[in-house]
């Protein structure tokens, strides 16, 4: 294997100087590199280059899972596995005993069924509104308009923001002595109490999401957009195509690949949900914005008995929902292609 | 023979440079902390006068978030890791966790004297230790804005006034005033147990273990109810969170949004800063159920860690600081209730020209004498905890609308009962 380089178009000496140093240091692995591939074949080379990143996956995510479920069988206070008691399926058992699984209150873990309500309502209203609102977002950001740039970076600036910021300046907003209230007493209404309120918080706690994370989707909805070619475009409009024809026929078809991995992070982003909405309602009121991870948190950190093997047996239960999901994603998704390929 | 004289001449140099500089070379303690109010700032003071009689050894005050001590502690600890030394308020359910410093301290006589009481606090069940000393006593108890009452004209209930009189009073004020929120109660378990004992809850069995509903349990627990259908309370305190979430009603009490806010003693150093000459605060004995009229005791201690590697300096470091002299200093600075015999007996002159300050500390200061004796138990009791978590998550839930009461006392008690099967496990 020789690296060469191949100058374009006044490409010149420059970059072959600039290149040389990569040239020299690819020539020099060049002999390591044919022994191992003769030696091992193709497939060797492959699982040497990634053997590093799955070290890494195996050590931070891998063993970590493995463990989880391990401890999902056990039961009792202490914190190291080799302390704890096995008990088998108990605790799947403790979470999955109920008389009717559509009334939380007849379950013995009432709260966890809570949190799963909460959060497939959370995860079938936000993402929804999440793909509409980012897909439109791009759509017009997407345009030709004055100060493009700025209004793309404005759309992106809470995603830099951490979800604590981002939850005390909603909570700021939005206590009964906030900016919000303040604006309404201004205009002459009466103060509302949004977080205390089941409805509007969690309305709240779904905005606020939305309004988080927006501009990373979008981000990805736009760079799916200008990968479109001009050139339909350009056809649909000699065509006389209306606006809806072309926007169904030609960018959501084009779009689907971006969507997809949209729609994929999330629902799962979805289905974590925490950070911002423990800042801004602490899952109230009542269990009203509980969710699952906040169940599993509560569960195993904030009791003063931390159930640990309960808290693993939730997310266990969770994390196969979401493999469940993303698995009925890529199969949607695959369906698809092979339809439009036909 | 001259070489090996130089030779043993030069080992003995280098052995005496290196005493030296071990000697040099001061033990560092790690100190967790949090603060409430003023006390870090008080306890860093001491600490850098401790240092200075002490060159051989540097204490590192390690001001952490109180969630750092509830949520993160305990898990260090149980990995048999953790700082030297650290303050905590949870300190029974954590006692094999401590520093056992009856052979360490100078004078564990002094110790037993005029800590006493309180040890039992901090020690594993049916130990004798001495696991460290009361940063602060606490009571829980009731403030008033006096002003709001004096604006309105209506006369403050006195000593023997129940629950129900101040529930009365308090939505008058409020009424005539315009305030939003008439009463606030800390959302938490402990701060509920009171008033509950107060009711003629017993929360303790015969066995030791726990028998939290009662006649006197609901009593309270009815009350909280209906005070927050009938306005008296505002479900932004209790019913705003989840689970076993704290919130505290003190900034919209130091807004004059709140007429009476039941919380505890540490509240008063805050109060102080946050309002100031503002209006007119002031603690209040604790209202009267037909059983007492208490509060509930509890407080923050410093520790010692068992999984130190220098016990003998952690002891040292505690002997100085749980001395009378440091400690009357310690308590009058930090305006806290002194949790030492011998100081409590002598008194203090608190360091604060306020006399809404002066009025609430001897209100306190007369609570801890009119405690019931149950209220005196609960500090001590292993289940304590389990029970308050119990009941600020499922009442929390009542207020919410979400659980009838009847329901939340069954639940209560499968909370109670899971969790003790848990820990027993």
């Amino acid at each position: 294997m020789t690296v060469e380089t191949r100058q374009g178009i006044g490409g010149g000496h420059f970059a072959g100087l600039l290149l040389a140093p990569v040239r020299w240091a690819m020539n020099l692995i060049d002999r390591p590199m044919s022994f191992v591939q003769r030696r091992f074949g193709l497939g060797g080379v492959a699982a040497a280059f990634l053997a590093p990143n799955m070290l890494v996956f195996g050590i931070f995510v891998l063993f970590p899972m493995t463990l989880n479920v391990a401890y999902s069988f056990t039961g009792g206070g202490a914190l190291f596995l080799n302390n704890r008691v096995f008990v088998g399926t108990l605790q799947y058992e403790t979470l999955l005993a109920c008389r009717d699984f559509l009334d939380a209150a007849s379950c013995r873990e009432d709260r966890f069924w809570r949190a799963v309500g909460n959060t497939g309502f959370f995860v079938v209203v936000q993402v929804t509104a999440l793909v509409l609102v980012s897909l439109a977002t791009a759509l017009v950001l997407n345009r030709e308009m004055r100060a493009r740039g700025f209004w793309r970076a404005v759309f992106f600036f809470p995603v830099l923001l951490s979800p604590v910021v981002v939850a005390l300046i909603w909570k700021w907003i939005l206590q009964r002595n906030g900016l919000l209230n303040a604006a309404l007493l201004e205009l002459g209404f009466e103060p509302v109490l949004w977080l205390v309120n089941r409805g509007w918080a969690m309305f709240w706690a779904i905005f606020l999401s939305i309004w988080a994370h927006l501009g990373f989707y979008t981000l990805i909805l736009l760079a799916g957009l200008q990968a479109i070619p001009r050139d339909l475009y350009e056809a649909a409009e000699m065509d006389g195509a209306p606006r809806w024809r072309v926007l169904t026929r030609i960018t959501l078809p084009l779009l689907w690949p971006n969507m997809v991995v949209v729609i994929l992070l999330a629902l799962i982003r979805a289905v974590q949900v925490f950070d911002e909405v423990f800042v801004l309602t602490g899952g109230g009121p009542g269990t009203a914005t509980l969710f699952l991870v906040q169940y599993i948190y509560e569960t195993g950190l904030a009791q003063q008995v931390r159930n640990l093997g309960l808290a693993s047996a939730a997310s266990i239960l969770m994390a196969v929902v979401l493999i469940v999901l993303t698995l009925i994603q890529l199969l949607a998704s695959a369906w698809r292609e092979r339809k439009e390929q036909r | 023979m001259l070489r090996k004289t130089t030779l043993v001449a030069a080992l003995a140099a280098a052995a005496s440079f290196s005493a030296v500089a071990y000697a040099q070379d001061p033990v560092e303690l790690r100190f967790m902390w949090y603060s409430d109010g003023n006390e870090g700032d008080v306890m860093a003071d001491l600490l850098s006068r401790f240092e200075e009689e002490n060159p051989d050894i540097k204490v590192v005050l390690d001001n952490v978030a109180y969630t750092v001590i509830r949520d993160q502690l305990p898990v260090q600890l149980e990995a048999g890791q953790g700082p030297d030394l650290a303050r905590v308020t949870t300190l029974k359910d954590l006692a094999p966790h401590w520093l056992d410093l009856r052979h360490l301290v100078e004078d564990p006589s002094y110790w037993e004297e005029n800590f006493g009481n309180y040890l039992d606090w901090m020690r594993p069940q049916d130990s004798d230790m001495i696991p460290g000393y009361m940063t602060q006593l606490t009571v829980t108890g009731p403030f008033v804005n006096r002003t709001l009452f004096e604006q309105a004209g209506v006369e403050l209930p006195g000593e023997d006034a129940t629950w129900d009189e101040w529930a009365e009073a308090v939505k008058k004020v409020a009424e005539d005033q315009d305030i939003p929120i008439p009463l606030a109660m800390d959302r938490s378990g402990h701060r509920f147990t009171g008033p509950a004992i107060s009711m003629g809850a017993g929360f303790i069995g015969e066995d030791g273990m726990p028998a939290v509903i009662d006649d006197g349990f609901k009593a309270m627990a009815e009350r909280i109810a209906r005070w927050h259908e009938d306005g008296t309370m505002s479900p932004e305190i209790w019913g705003s969170v989840s689970g076993t979430t704290y919130r505290g009603a003190n900034e919209e009490f130091a807004n004059a949004e709140v007429v009476m806010y039941y919380s505890g003693s540490w509240q008063i150093g805050q109060f102080a800063e946050t309002i100031g000459d503002a209006f007119d605060w002031a603690a209040v004995p604790n209202p009267c159920g037909p059983a007492a009229c208490t509060g509930l005791p509890g407080g923050a201690g410093v520790v010692g860690i068992k999984y130190t590697e220098h016990p003998e300096e952690v002891a040292r470091l505690m002997d100085w600081l749980a001395s009378e002299p440091v400690l009357k200093e310690f308590y009058e600075h930090t305006l806290f209730l002194p949790g030492h015999a011998g100081l409590t007996k002598a008194g203090l002159d608190y360091q604060s020209d306020n006399p809404n300050v002066k009025e609430s500390l001897d209100t306190f200061v007369g609570a801890v004498g009119n405690l019931a004796p149950l209220a005196n138990r609960m500090p001590a009791w292993e289940w304590a905890n389990v029970t308050y978590f119990a009941i600020i998550g499922r009442l929390g839930q009542v207020v919410a609308g979400e659980l009838s009461l009847e329901d939340a006392y069954s639940r209560i008690e499968d909370d109670i009962a899971q969790q003790i099967e848990e820990a027993q496990r």
